[in-house]
């Protein structure tokens, strides 16, 4: 890993302030991608500005919506009652134990991995991305892989959820990985039905409209086997084909309604 | 560099690190606590698994300076004159072999066993199994290690 | 004693391991240590023009920057293969040059061209980062089927066509003649996936030159410590036989990776002496991905013949090996001796003839992985067994029961001799364990769900032990694999066991112990095991092919034969009995029909003051041994795999993998089915996980964890072990052996099982999900077009 500087931000306009001083500065999260990424040399960020003491965390529910601070981690979301089963559900799959103690999800969020499963989350239940400075509904943050609507020094301070009528995530893990190959969120919420597919799509996470058609008419397995995916946008490497990855979205929509 | 504190398996200890240290090379290479191992590169293998304030992480994702502050336990510190009933478990079920994941895998297991137990969730086999998905053996096929974890559990 | 051959003792050495007290080579820290990192080849094929390394050589804490040049400068050798085979056309082998830092070419990615030596492992890093190699990129050939192509780039200019060596084994016309007769021929194509060994302790080298001494010591992740410590003298010239000492500490696991004497430990020893600092080099797991050798990676066809009642008639086999870029220490020895010699499998088959080519490729160096040929050649047979037996309409397990052998010995047409088993016996108690009369039922309540489920035998056999010396040297080793042992008792009476086995995981320290506990009847907490140090002890060939019980137990048995020579006749002394009265009981020695005993601790201090010995007697009590096997030991058994498909996702679970295993007497049956059960787990890595993938232009796709595939806890079931010992009539003891047989027997278990599962035999290891799913569309697309 190259040398860095790390600096510990008080509050998110703390962290942009840091952020805009620094030559080539990052925002360090849970770390649980940007540690790795920067021990393989991928990433050499000058400085790195912490979140940790930034008062970004804890779990906060306000009538049918809940505000999930930015630094709460993927095991604090997962053992919380107070936010829809279906998003503590995703929270308990994602990485393991270890890397759910650390991992974040407002660092997942503006990292927008392609295979990342809180995107599917956000998308389908029609979250807002709360930062220091602005709010974005989800369907206008997710830009492509590893891309987002965040501008420089904007930072994710909180995630904020409706709570659904019903929904869940299945996920088919990357055998080697274990992120998600296809990652399928079915979700309904003020009557809209979305259904958000990560780690399958060439330009990261989306929704898939013919499923939610088909939902929308009829809510069950069988109406999503009547669907065709199409393959095309669909990633191909060298644990699965896009043809491959198509029949995956479809049985992870599938025991995502099952499972509703 | 930074000058940073934490409780190390109940010790007090101060040291200046440089800003981009690894907890996994502070605690082998400063604390020469050489228990806590390296296995892979890429967060999977969790050989280097310690708890932070009680919680099992993987000290080679993570900067030591992030742990400022913080109480750590590695595999040294569990054995508090007898051994704890997760390392007791292990040589009692020979849930090892060439020893390296060992000490991840002990303190994963003590890890999920307590979250299981606070949570009043039954730690089955296939929960087991599942829970281990963060650390990697290439000596045991884990047959003996999720032997070891449940005998364990019934213990702790 | 309790804790005597045959009782399941709780591992002696486990408390340094589960209490962070392990002593593995990278936590090895020398006074004013330095360390090293390699600048490695981005290309897999290119010729070196130019390195500079002055920007290197400037970085803060950079204490040298070293090339091949200067090694091969110094007089460093290349790297040897010890096992020379010889063409069918009598000639030798087409064998390339191999220096530990390349000279001119580097011919696959990860190949060394540089060292950088520094105040830090970091500051190495940066300035290898630093370094500017100048690479003329040249075309690359990676896929094991297009090494011998005509116009295929060439990886050494003295293997033309890439062919190192065109072998065979067995009768031609023999073989052909049993298959023209045949009522029925069933031919196969097979791929053995490219595996990387992986075990979780990467390799890493602490090297100290003592200026003043002239001596050097190497900490190692070394199976065979002496042998590293032969190598790199003999061949190598890094330090003289005598001026190196070899330390293989804790290890954590090798599973054949951590036989080799590799470029690292050549360069760091090297390097020691040349900045005068003592080096330190921990491979990455990405660099264990490039580095580290490979195994299996074969392509086959064979074919076998059966008349009308099932009764083989011919099996004939053609294979291409894939060696990789350079010959590592025992490439040549795997895809020849370790896999054709082993192609009967459990059966009687009158003619044998196998092929085998072997192939440069620009890939990383391929040599043993747990099993080392004897996967490969189980695999082949057990597939084409059971595709027989789909293709006569018969009882798989009833095909193996007409062909098993049942008299032995047993001479096959590929050299072995078998010498004992009871094939029928693992197979019958395989099936009852795994109710395979169950089965239809099972497999039906599965459909019902929508599942496949399909169920799959093994019958493998395996030769460990290797192996007699003079059978192996008239085969082309280089060396002779015999093993050493050393019984010193102390004057208090303790004894410490020195061996020349290596333990990296396999619970030698235990099971060792329990042997001498036994034939001294002594508690076993008195008896000490000492090994992996080539200043303690004399000599050893180290562990690999499962050789430590078969071979390292049986020196230590003959030592001990005569350790209790010595004692009975001190003994007869000291009490004024026979010898042949005297005997050893409950941590006593004692004399038959008296009550008069002596100590251990008596008879050690009678022997060390020499005060009063027999005439003639030499002070002291402590004996060394030799042990050449006089056979192979060969491990058999049956697996059965039962597994169930969702044809959705193409996911396999393995519901239910039974194994009755013939390891001959079971020294401590717990460590026994550790062994079996991470042989297992690395068999389905095999069948259903693992591949390490190249592009075309020999990029390593399978670098990380990230995309190479290990076995999970998640991905496997408890595994249901039975026994059904043979004792071995070819060592003292009786065992077999019993280190690598979970991972040769399992593939082909997984594998008829899927093929069961799903009706088509055209589906390759690994079975990911993505290919099991292609495979069932391809099926019911052939099914709906019939």
């Amino acid at each position: 890993m190259h040398a860095t500087n790390y600096y510990k931000a008080t509050s998110a306009s703390d962290a942009a302030n840091k952020l805009d001083a620094a030559e080539d500065g990052m925002i360090l999260a849970g770390g649980q991608t940007l540690i790795p990424t920067m021990k393989a040399r991928l990433a050499a960020p000058s400085d790195l500005v912490a979140l940790r003491m930034a008062g970004l965390t804890g779990i906060t529910r306000t009538g049918t919506e809940v505000t999930i601070g930015a630094m709460t981690t993927h095991a604090e979301v997962g053992a919380s009652g107070d936010v829809p089963a279906c998003l503590a559900a995703l929270a308990r799959g994602i990485g393991d134990p270890a890397v759910r103690h650390r991992g974040t999800i407002g660092g997942s969020v503006a990292n927008n991995d392609p295979a990342a499963d809180y995107p599917a989350a956000c998308l389908a239940l029609g979250a807002t991305i709360v930062t220091n400075i602005r709010e974005i509904p989800a369907a206008d943050y997710f830009q492509g892989m590893f891309d987002t609507a965040l501008d420089e020094g904007e930072v994710i301070t909180a995630i904020r959820f409706p709570d659904p009528e019903r929904g869940a995530y299945a996920k088919f893990p990357n055998p080697a990985s274990r992120y998600a190959m296809v990652g399928v969120f079915v979700a309904q919420t003020g009557g809209d039905i979305r259904v958000a597919v990560t780690g399958a799509g060439e330009s990261g996470v989306f929704r898939h409209a013919g499923i939610e058609t088909a939902l929308a008419a009829d809510f069950s397995a069988q109406a999503v086997d009547g669907v065709s995916v199409s393959a095309d946008g669909l990633l191909s490497d060298l644990h699965g084909d896009a043809e491959y990855r198509a029949a995956l979205i479809k049985a992870m929509a599938k025991r995502a309604v099952e499972a509703i | 560099m930074a000058n940073i504190s934490m409780t190390v398996n109940g010790v007090s200890t101060t040291r200046d690190v440089a800003d981009h240290t690894l907890l996994v090379e502070f605690l082998r290479e400063n604390l020469r606590l050489t228990g806590t191992h390296v296995g892979c590169d890429t967060s999977q293998c969790g050989a280097c698994t310690i708890h932070l304030d009680g919680k099992a992480i993987k000290a080679c994702t993570m900067l030591a300076v992030e742990a400022d502050g913080a109480e750590i336990t590695t595999v040294e510190g569990l054995a508090n004159g007898a051994l704890h009933p997760m390392q007791q478990a292990f040589n009692d079920n020979h849930g090892l072999q060439c020893g390296f994941c060992t000490p991840g895998m002990i303190m994963a297991g003590i890890d999920m066993v307590n979250r299981y137990k606070a949570s009043g969730q039954r730690l089955d086999e296939a929960a087991i199994r599942h829970e281990l998905e963060g650390n990697i053996c290439r000596c045991t096929g884990y047959h003996n290690i999720v032997k070891s974890i449940a005998d364990a559990s019934a213990k702790m | 004693m309790a804790d005597g051959i045959g009782a399941r003792v709780k591992r002696k050495e486990d408390k340094r391991f589960i209490t962070g007290a392990g002593k593995y080579t990278d936590d090895v820290r020398s006074e004013n240590q330095a360390f090293a990192a390699f600048v490695r080849s981005p290309h897999a094929h290119a010729t070196v023009t130019a390195i500079d390394d002055e920007a290197a050589k400037a970085m803060p804490g950079v204490i040298a920057v070293l090339n091949g040049a200067e090694l091969t400068g110094d007089g460093i050798g290349n790297l040897i293969c010890g096992w020379a085979i010889t063409s069918k056309d009598g000639s030798g082998m087409n064998m390339g040059a191999w220096s530990a830092l390349a000279t001119d070419k580097v011919r696959y990615v990860g190949d060394a061209v540089a060292v950088v030596i520094a105040d830090s492992a970091e500051a190495a890093r940066d300035a290898a980062d630093a370094v500017d190699v100048t690479y003329d990129a040249l075309p690359a050939v990676a896929a094991t089927a297009q090494a011998l192509d005509a116009g295929a780039p060439q990886v050494h200019e003295n293997a033309p066509g890439n062919l190192i060596y065109d072998w065979e084994l067995g009768e031609e016309a023999a073989t052909d003649a049993g298959l023209a007769a045949a009522d029925h021929v069933t031919s196969i194509e097979l791929t053995n996936n490219r595996l990387s060994p992986n075990p979780m302790e990467p390799r890493s080298a602490v090297a100290t030159y003592d200026a003043a001494e002239e001596h050097y010591t190497l900490y190692t992740t070394s199976q065979n410590p002496h042998v590293a410590r032969l190598v790199l003298s003999a061949f190598y010239q890094v330090a003289p036989e005598h001026k190196l000492r070899v330390i293989a500490p804790d290890v954590g696991g090798g599973f054949g990776s951590k036989i080799y004497i590799y470029p690292e430990e050549i360069v760091c020893l090297w390097a020691s002496m040349k900045t005068k600092r003592s080096v330190k080099w921990t491979s990455s797991r990405s660099e264990a991905f490039l580095t580290d050798a490979h195994g299996r990676d074969h392509i086959t066809t064979a074919q076998m013949g059966f008349d009308s009642q099932g009764k083989i008639t011919a099996f004939k086999v053609d294979t291409i090996a894939n060696l990789g870029a350079y010959m590592s220490l025992f490439s040549s020895a795997v895809p020849t001796y370790l896999y054709a010699t082993l192609l009967a499998g459990q059966y009687d088959m009158p003619a044998i003839h196998c092929n085998v080519r072997a192939v440069y490729t620009n890939t990383t160096p391929v040599d043993a992985y747990r099993g080392a040929g004897r996967p490969e050649a189980c695999y082949l047979i057990e597939r084409i067994v059971e595709k027989a037996a789909r293709e006569l309409n018969m009882d798989p397990a009833e095909l193996r029961r007409r062909n098993f052998i049942e008299t032995f010995p047993h001479q096959t047409p590929v050299i072995m001799n078998y010498d004992c088993g009871d094939f029928h016996g693992h197979l019958e108690k395989a099936i009852a364990a795994a109710d395979v009369a169950g089965f239809a039922a099972r497999k039906a309540e599965a459909a019902a769900r929508g599942k496949l489920r399909g169920l799959g035998y093994s019958t493998y056999i395996e030769a460990c032990g290797i192996a007699p010396s003079q059978a192996v040297g008239s085969l082309g080793s280089g060396v002779g694999l015999w093993e050493s042992a050393e019984v010193r008792v102390n004057p208090v009476g303790t004894i410490e066991v020195l061996t020349g086995s290596h333990s990296h995981g396999q619970g030698h320290e235990t099971s060792f112990a329990q042997v001498v506990a036994e034939r001294f009847d002594l508690p076993i907490e008195n008896i000490q095991i000492v090994h992996g140090d080539t200043d303690k002890v004399q000599f050893g060939m180290g562990t690999y092919g499962s050789r430590s019980g078969p071979v390292g137990l049986s020196a230590i048995f003959k030592a001990c034969d005569k350790v209790e020579l010595k004692v009975k006749r001190i003994a007869a002394h000291l009490l004024e009995a026979n010898e042949e009265d005297v005997y050893c009981e409950g941590g006593e020695v004692k004399i038959r029909g008296t009550n008069k005993s002596l100590g251990w601790h008596e008879i050690g201090l009678a022997a060390y003051t020499a005060h009063n010995l027999p005439d003639g007697m030499e002070p002291g009590l402590k004996e060394g041994a030799f042990y050449d096997p006089i056979n192979f030991s060969f491990p058999a058994g049956c697996h059965i795999a039962e597994v169930e498909i969702d044809p959705e996702t193409g996911v396999v679970e393995i519901v239910k993998f039974t194994a009755a295993d013939d390891f001959g007497t079971l020294i401590n049956p717990l460590i026994v089915e550790g062994q079996v059960h991470g042989g297992i787990a690395q068999g389905v890595g095999q069948a259903l996980l693992e591949q390490a993938v190249y592009d075309e232009n020999g990029q390593l796709l399978t670098g990380s964890y990230m995309d190479y595939s290990m076995p999970r806890a998640d991905n496997l079931p408890s595994f249901d072990i039975a026994h059904n010992s043979v004792p071995s009539p070819s060592n003292p003891l009786g065992v077999k052996g019993c280190g690598e047989a979970g991972a040769i027997g399992s593939p082909p278990a997984l594998m008829n099982a899927i093929t069961d599962a799903i009706g088509t035999e055209d589906i390759a290891m690994p079975a990911t999900p993505a290919v099991v799913w292609r495979a069932i569309q391809s099926t019911h697309t052939a099914q709906a077009a019939e």
